[in-house]
């Protein structure tokens, strides 16, 4: 599976890895809900650290599309709110 | 839906509208197809089991014939030899056979006019059927190239999230240069307006140089309160009453310009 953290590249993450993600995933998508800016970047932060530890760079001469992305790791909640409106995060 | 997933589609929707995960319809036709060879070789099986009914009639009309046949025999010989009793029982029973063979060709006809039928049916769904397999090999082959079309769109998927990846960043140093330089410009402000000290214009920051400011600020108040005491008394207009020595002297400066100006 491979996940990007955007602004940082890709990284090759084992299946199994995902469980261990998921929890912090559902931490950042309640901290965005309720507002919790500590809470948000926390979970963030502990998500981002688990990719890096967890997996290894992807070779970045292959282009390959991510099944996964995640927001940069000094994203604010606001920026991520904004990244999952309409606008999104590419422009056009 | 998780956030991951969220800001994954997200992205892929924008980097590319073309992907389309749907199953694979091939199959699904292919599936479609073998129903209709199924129920193409049930009619057929139909079609042969009438066909062997109809022969099996046939040769027990041909068998009972040929018994027929035999009785008429042995009725003419039993008459040759003038046993009319023999000859009667060999008719009555040829009577019976007639019967039979009547009935049996009657189901025969029956069952070659159903057999007629069903091969018909046979025939047009076998036309149908080799419609559809053309029809089937037709879109399999659009589709095949439809995905490869895709396999294109999800290439194009990659280089839009490196796009966007990169985009972001730039757009992420061009945010913070902004608001670098929006705090810079209220900086400025703020020191014009006076509200900030200016730090470079502080040469005396410690707490030395402010008590002597503080000295130098109080002997100054000092200084203005004794000129107003001193004020208060008429002779001191023209010893110390800086403010009425410049308003004459204004005038005569004024008056020695306009002099000194004319030719």
């Amino acid at each position: 599976m491979i996940v990007r953290i955007l602004g940082e590249g890709q990284y090759d993450l084992e299946d199994h890895a995902l469980d261990a993600l998921n929890g912090l995933d559902t931490q950042i998508e309640s901290a965005i809900e309720s507002g919790d800016e500590a809470m948000f970047r926390t979970a963030l932060e502990g998500l981002l650290a688990a990719v890096r530890a967890s997996g290894t760079h992807h070779d970045p001469e292959s282009l390959d599309e991510s099944d996964l992305i995640l927001p940069p790791g000094d994203a604010t909640l606001e920026e991520v709110r904004e990244l999952l409106g309409d606008d999104g995060l590419i422009p056009g | 839906m998780s956030l991951m997933k969220r800001i994954s589609l997200i992205f892929r929707s924008k980097a590319s509208n073309a992907l389309d995960r749907a199953e694979d319809p091939r199959q699904t036709l292919d599936y479609s197809y073998q129903r209709q060879l199924d129920l193409l070789s049930k009619v057929r099986r139909g079609v042969a089991d009438v066909a062997t009914s109809r022969k099996r009639v046939e040769l027990q009309i041909k068998q009972l014939e040929q018994q027929s046949a035999k009785l008429q025999g042995q009725a003419e010989k039993a008459i040759g030899v003038g046993r009319e009793d023999l000859a009667r029982e060999a008719l009555t029973r040829k009577s019976g056979l007639t019967t039979q063979i009547t009935d049996l060709q009657a189901q025969r006809d029956n069952l070659q006019g159903e057999e007629e039928k069903l091969v018909l049916a046979q025939q047009r769904l076998q036309t149908k059927v080799e419609a559809f397999r053309t029809r089937k090999e037709t879109i399999k082959a659009n589709y095949t190239a439809a995905e490869a079309q895709t396999r294109i769109g999800e290439a194009m998927s990659g280089i839009g999230e490196e796009m966007g990846d990169v985009g972001l960043a730039i757009q992420r140093a061009e945010d913070k240069t902004a608001q670098l330089q929006a705090r810079a410009g209220a900086i400025d402000e703020l020191i014009a307006s006076g509200a900030l000290d200016d730090a470079s214009q502080l040469n005396s920051g410690d707490d030395i140089a402010r008590e002597l400011d503080a000295l130098s600020s109080g002997s100054d108040v000092e200084a203005e309160l004794a000129r107003l005491k001193a004020g208060s008394q008429p002779q001191a207009i023209e010893s110390g009453g800086d403010i009425l020595a410049d308003e004459q002297a204004e005038p005569e400066s004024a008056r020695r310009d306009t002099e000194g100006g004319q030719p």
